[in-house]
């Protein structure tokens, strides 16, 4: 299964938010997009899921147009993260859960024991098992990150879509995501994040791309994206590469006196 | 002495949000609501619809005994047969429906705007439906069909100048704008409703309030007929939409992500919760805040999942407008109060009770 898009170029009122950006995400590979603040990453992903029309080029799954598809055929086959999502009424985790199935079960078809038992193990795999019934206003911010992450899980996707999806937890809780992303990888489906932690990212992503002003500016493997001028002249801030243990590229940002 | 501080802080702010102490309030609504998600609450309220409807056909003007009904019922040569059969029995089956198909719109407009607050008489579409009928009625249409026609095209025609309105007023849809829109488009058919009904001949006209307030004492079995072809491809629509809606109310990105197409259903719902709006106005008036109460006090008991939410509603709904109209037609005896105005005499105590509980 292969997410791409050709050449997509998306403008807001007049500002250019993404021009000219082709990518492309396939079934077993782990996938950063970095980039500063409004360089165009969530457009990307909302280009990409179809949320956003492109001005010109497009976003296509498996060749066809993502426009083409039904958004429930896109639901099985691309689960997403978006950014922020409040529920107007109070759910259960179950509840919430349960809308993971939604597309899968379509408008009449009743829950049967083969959701409740997708449901058991994306909770499980999110090690929220057990918070079934606990009401999601009760939750602390990471516990509920989890559950969106379950609900994702729970309708099987091929694809997972993620922005940001570490914002708001602790480095356990975040360092225990980077690992669920890569066990995920190895069954065998295709992840995009988005993050702002591009060390985490060196380690644990296969391909990096680095977005500034809806243009990419480097796309390839952490090492050949991670380099200190590149890095330096998007953030607008010094840094040095070293790396971890001989691997992975890691970006220390300079203090105004190392500089 | 920081440390200090912080212990005193701590001290004063465990209690409250511990789960260990809850209040016993609390305690009894997480039980409550335990004990009725599950498959017990719709037979629980249908057996209270049931009740709502036994009491219904006993009270009115002329309070009838269980036998006498019941003789009523079986005998068409019964001495009451003709008050049971053709004012008493379809009055409390209008009701009924009427109450059903605002609180399934409540329902819907709700998780369509994201905001316990929508409902069709907030939202400018009662009034609008109001003032199509009453047009329908002023240039004089024959009464039945063309009347709900007339009153479809006000409730869309309301709903279109209300987006309109808070499209205008903020780039981007603000529910709240949305509200107000609507509470300013609702007073507005409200007053042109009121000149209409003014300037034209009173006697075309049972009485004008049942327009403006509300009222069942137009019922007729025809009455129930064209409210029926009406409001059920609305309600089917509804219920087929059930889950788009779950999802429509986790926010446009998310749904579109879970597999809903949101222009297309929110264009469903909004056809839908007018052709309900439109139905039940054409046949009762304007009756406000049973699509706000119902749905927000169900919530708690069935969950906020529509495909057990919107027939829940829809039984309590009506459940709760036979009451009101029994209670409108007794209270003052022998004069009978507009329906529209119980409900908001009940609905809205409750409302700002359940409103403070959710804000708390």
């Amino acid at each position: 299964m292969k997410l791409e898009a050709r050449g997509v170029s998306v403008a807001y009122g007049g500002k250019t938010a993404l021009d000219d950006v082709t990518f492309s995400l396939a079934s077993g590979e782990l996938v950063a997009i970095v980039g500063p603040n409004g360089s165009g990453k969530t457009t990307l992903l909302r280009a990409l899921l179809g949320l956003v029309a492109a001005d010109s080029g497009d976003a296509a799954l498996d060749g066809r147009p993502v426009g083409a598809w039904s958004r429930r055929a896109l639901a099985e086959s691309i689960a997403a993260l978006p950014q922020r999502e409040e529920p107007a009424f109070p759910l259960t985790v179950h509840e919430a859960m349960l809308m993971g199935r939604w597309s899968r079960l379509g408008p009449i078809a009743s829950v049967a024991e083969s959701d409740e038992l997708a449901i058991a193990s994306a909770l499980a795999r999110c090690d929220m098992t057990g918070f079934e019934q606990r009401g999601i206003e009760t939750l602390s911010g990471g516990e509920w990150q989890r559950v969106r992450l379950a609900r994702a899980l729970a309708s099987m996707p091929r694809l997972l879509l993620l922005d940001e999806p570490t914002a708001a937890l602790d480095i356990g809780h975040e360092m225990e995501l980077f690992e669920l992303l890569r066990e995920l990888v190895a069954d065998g489906l295709g992840v995009v994040v988005i993050t702002h932690q591009l060390n985490l990212a060196a380690r644990y992503a296969d391909r990096m791309v680095l977005l500034d002003g809806g243009r990419v500016m480097a796309q390839g493997t952490p090492e050949e994206v991670l380099r200190a001028d590149v890095v330096s002249k998007v953030f607008a801030w010094p840094v040095a590469v070293t790396s971890w243990k001989g691997g992975a590229p890691q970006i220390v940002p300079l203090r105004r006196n190392e500089q | 002495m920081a440390w200090l501080c912080r212990g005193a802080t701590n001290r004063w702010h465990t209690p409250a949000s511990s789960p260990a102490s809850p209040s016993r309030r609390r305690a009894f609504f997480v039980t409550a609501r335990r004990l009725t998600r599950s498959r017990a609450a719709l037979p629980i309220l249908a057996i209270a619809a049931i009740g709502a409807c036994v009491i219904g056909m006993l009270l009115g003007a002329v309070p009838f005994s269980p036998g006498a009904i019941l003789s009523a019922l079986r005998d068409a040569g019964a001495p009451d047969a003709a008050i049971v059969r053709d004012l008493r029995l379809p009055r409390v089956v209008l009701a009924f429906g009427v109450g059903g198909s605002l609180a399934v719109a409540g329902a819907a407009l709700q998780a369509l705007l994201r905001n316990p607050l929508a409902e069709p008489w907030l939202l400018g579409l009662s009034g609008g439906a109001a003032l199509g009928a009453v047009i329908a009625v002023v240039i004089g249409l024959p009464l039945g069909w063309s009347v709900a026609a007339c009153a479809t095209a006000g409730a869309l025609a309301a709903m279109a100048l209300v987006y309109r309105i808070s499209v205008v007023a903020g780039r981007r849809l603000d529910p709240r704008i949305l509200l107000l829109a609507g509470v300013v488009v609702g007073a507005f058919t409200a007053a042109v409703t009121s000149a209409l009904l003014v300037v034209t001949d009173p006697f075309t006209f049972h009485s004008a309030t049942i327009w403006l307030f509300g009222g069942f004492g137009r019922s007729s079995w025809d009455l129930v007929g064209h409210f029926t072809v009406v409001a059920v491809p609305p309600l089917a629509l509804l219920w087929w939409l059930a889950r788009a809606l779950d999802l429509l109310a986790l926010g446009d990105d998310t749904a579109a992500t879970l597999g809903v197409d949101v222009e297309r259903t929110r264009r469903l719902v909004i056809v839908a919760t007018s052709l309900l709006t439109a139905a039940s106005v054409a046949a009762a008036g304007v009756i406000g805040f049973v699509g706000l109460v119902v749905p927000h006090a169900l919530r708690g008991f069935v969950g906020p999942l529509h495909r057990s939410l919107l027939p829940a509603v829809f039984i309590a709904g009506g459940a709760f407008t036979v009451l009101a109209d029994t209670a409108a037609r007794t209270v003052l005896r022998p004069a009978e109060l507009p329906v529209g105005v119980v409900t908001a005499l009940v609905g809205v105590p409750i409302f700002a009770m359940l409103l403070r509980r959710t804000l708390r």
